[in-house]
């Protein structure tokens, strides 16, 4: 793998990145309509993460996720359909509806899980390094998680162990300087993630997370590191958060400008002027890509709409691969 | 059959299922050593220190990489140590091994057993002697099983290593050097099957782990006095074998329940109520019950002693229900 991304794999970033953003702006409609339950927490603006992060990764590599996983699990190949069933609660959701979006995994696409618990795969990571070199094969596995997650002890007991074993993980940290309502001033002592890797004597570098080139060759660094048996990295990915920690918060904790700021940064028009101006992509080729994910967003949603909902008693299943249902 | 130790039938049983999968490997903090309980001495010289492995002082990641092996393709066998210490790793027990098969529609299976040694004994004061299993039968997506002999305990592990769902096995500490005979072939004991460990007609004391061998020493006491007690261990919580129970109490009319967690909300709270729905017609007086109270495990010999339930408080709610 080249840490240089060449013009296909550039136009595929753009591409995937658009496909979240249209994705989540669709899902925000749908959430604000009535149409999906429960809670979303949005990635719009931090695509350059998600998409620039899988670029590096394979389609048999894991990916391990947070509860703002939307846009990694499609940036990994995940079926949007089966994804934006799940957020329906529709029986054809990739978790059968019992997921949802907090709790999505798809193991098609490698994807181990987003969590709803912060940090949970920091823990998980080192075992799936583990498995992947007691089975002799070269895939790496790459966890999410946010920099708020960077604060609980199962960061630490994560970093720790996969240096220790030399496992093939990826530690990616998506800074977007907020733990739900609360600024990372207040939350994380010492300012830098990327610097407590020198504390586990393993690689530690932060990036602009609002570069989708950037973090693609920081984490193409990294997957290169891991696949050759030399052990875990950990990248600081700083982006920007747009929207509210969960969609209905307001976020009048915030000052505007931030968000304002945030917006002129926004990944995706950053990669398109630099394709543009290396005449990779015009007006009318990006229209036809905007159109294409337009059909692909829509018949995701259309899917999700005319699925059926599950049958109740479905709420009894996929607990334990055997069980004695008299025990029940 | 030749005789062992509880902790050398678990030894045993580690062995044989290491011997016969290559998938699976062991992790905890001192295993190589076998420290505290010598259940794993001489494991790393046979099967090496790639599958018997050293963990840091790190439950939760110890516990939460045993997860992520187990989903990928392993079949991890996790030493707790200490069962009090799961609750630094509580969040990988409850939220992430018993839920994620559930949550992500059966897409994934969690293949792991968590040894979980525990109970009361020796002053070992408040951070090493609870009794949890409690936690973890009312924590769904866990089966929890909990032996009181050398062959069950040797029988239920091999049984939870090759069981495709996360198992918690309960060893309780003062049961690991306790001697009985275990079958020379190779046995697997089933999850769900209750073993009745002595025949009576009076009354039915249902006990796990230690308090088993409470209950057979309580009915000695109780033959004396002319009351037949009969003994079930249930020898797995999750799944319960409810028929052996039902047929227990259809036989004798009379339940004591023995454990040796505190009272409140506990398993055995739950058991009695299991038998009161399926066997309220048989039941001749209420279900009696043995169990700690409430309190943390003091350090204090007389005060641990205090707290820690005995055959004679089977025999006197023995001696209550027959009046």
């Amino acid at each position: 793998m080249t840490e240089a991304a060449g013009p296909d794999l550039l136009l595929q970033m753009y591409a995937a990145m658009l496909r979240v953003r249209r994705f989540e702006e669709r899902a925000r409609e749908l959430y604000h309509a009535g149409r999906i339950p429960g809670f979303i927490h949005l990635s719009v603006g931090q695509e350059a993460v998600a998409v620039g992060a899988c670029a590096a990764l394979r389609h048999d590599d894991y990916l391990l996720s947070t509860h703002r996983g939307h846009g990694h699990l499609i940036a990994k190949g995940g079926s949007l359909r089966r994804l934006m069933a799940e957020l329906y609660g529709k029986a054809a959701g990739c978790c059968k509806g019992k997921g949802g979006s907090m709790h999505i995994a798809d193991t098609s696409v490698g994807y181990l899980g987003a969590n709803g618990v912060l940090t949970s795969g920091c823990v998980l990571a080192p075992g799936v390094g583990l498995s992947i070199r007691m089975r002799g094969t070269d895939q790496v596995v790459a966890v999410l998680f946010g920099d708020g997650a960077a604060n609980r002890g199962p960061f630490h007991e994560g970093v720790n162990l996969s240096a220790l074993w030399r496992a093939p993980v990826v530690f990616l940290c998506e800074n977007n300087a907020w733990a739900s309502t609360t600024a990372q001033d207040l939350s994380t002592a010492g300012g830098s993630i990327a610097a407590r890797a020198a504390g586990y004597g393993i690689p530690g570098v932060a990036v602009d997370g609002n570069d989708a080139v950037a973090v693609y060759a920081a984490v193409a660094r990294a997957v290169a590191r891991a696949r050759a048996g030399e052990g875990p990295s950990l990248i600081e990915a700083k982006t920007v958060r747009w929207l509210g920690h969960h969609e209905g918060d307001p976020q009048a904790y915030r000052p505007r400008s931030e968000v304002e700021d945030g917006r002129r940064r926004d990944p995706i028009a950053r990669l398109r002027a630099h394709l543009e101006a290396s005449a990779l992509l015009d007006a009318t080729h990006a229209a036809r890509v905007a159109e294409g994910i337009e059909a692909e967003v829509e018949d995701a949603v259309a899917f999700a709409e005319s699925s059926p909902l599950p049958e109740p008693e479905a709420a009894l299943d996929d607990l334990l691969v055997h069980y004695p249902w008299s025990d029940r | 059959m030749p005789l062992m130790d509880f902790g050398e039938a678990l030894n045993l049983a580690l062995a044989e299922e290491m011997r016969r999968d290559p998938r699976v490997y062991c992790i905890g903090e001192d295993i190589v050593l076998g420290v505290p309980f010598g259940v794993t001495k001489g494991l790393a010289e046979e099967f090496g220190l790639e599958r018997v492995i050293n963990a840091p002082i790190s439950e939760a990641a110890i516990v939460g990489s045993s997860m992520g092996a187990a989903l990928t393709g392993l079949v991890p066998v996790v030493d707790m140590h200490f069962a009090d210490f799961v609750t630094c790793a509580m969040d990988e027990v409850v939220n992430q091994i018993a839920k994620s098969r559930y949550m992500f529609g059966g897409q994934v299976a969690c293949p792991l057993t968590l040894r979980m040694p525990y109970g009361i004994g020796k002053s070992a004061g408040g951070h090493h002697s609870n009794s949890v299993e409690a936690w973890f039968v009312n924590t769904p997506g866990l089966k929890v099983c909990i032996p009181s002999t050398p062959a069950d305990a040797r029988g239920l592990l091999k049984t939870a290593i090759r069981d495709p769902d996360p198992v918690l096995v309960f060893e309780h500490r003062a049961l690991y050097r306790v001697r009985g005979e275990v079958p020379a072939e190779e046995t697997l004991v089933p999850l769900g099957s209750a073993d009745v460990k002595r025949a009576g007609r009076d009354v039915t004391v249902i006990a796990t782990a230690r308090m088993v061998g409470e209950a057979l020493l309580a009915t000695e006491m109780l033959a004396e006095e002319g009351i037949s007690a009969e003994v079930v261990d249930p020898r797995s919580l999750v799944p319960l074998d409810r028929a052996t129970l039902a047929a227990s109490v259809a036989r004798t009319h009379r339940v004591v329940i023995a454990e040796e967690g505190p009272r409140r909300a506990s398993v055995g709270a739950w058991l009695a109520w299991v038998v009161m729905e399926q066997s309220f017609d048989e039941l001749d007086a209420p279900i009696a019950r043995v169990a700690a109270p409430d309190v943390p495990i003091p350090f204090s010999p007389p005060m641990e002693a205090f707290v820690t339930a005995h055959a004679g408080q089977i025999v006197a709610a023995a001696r209550e229900l027959m009046k």
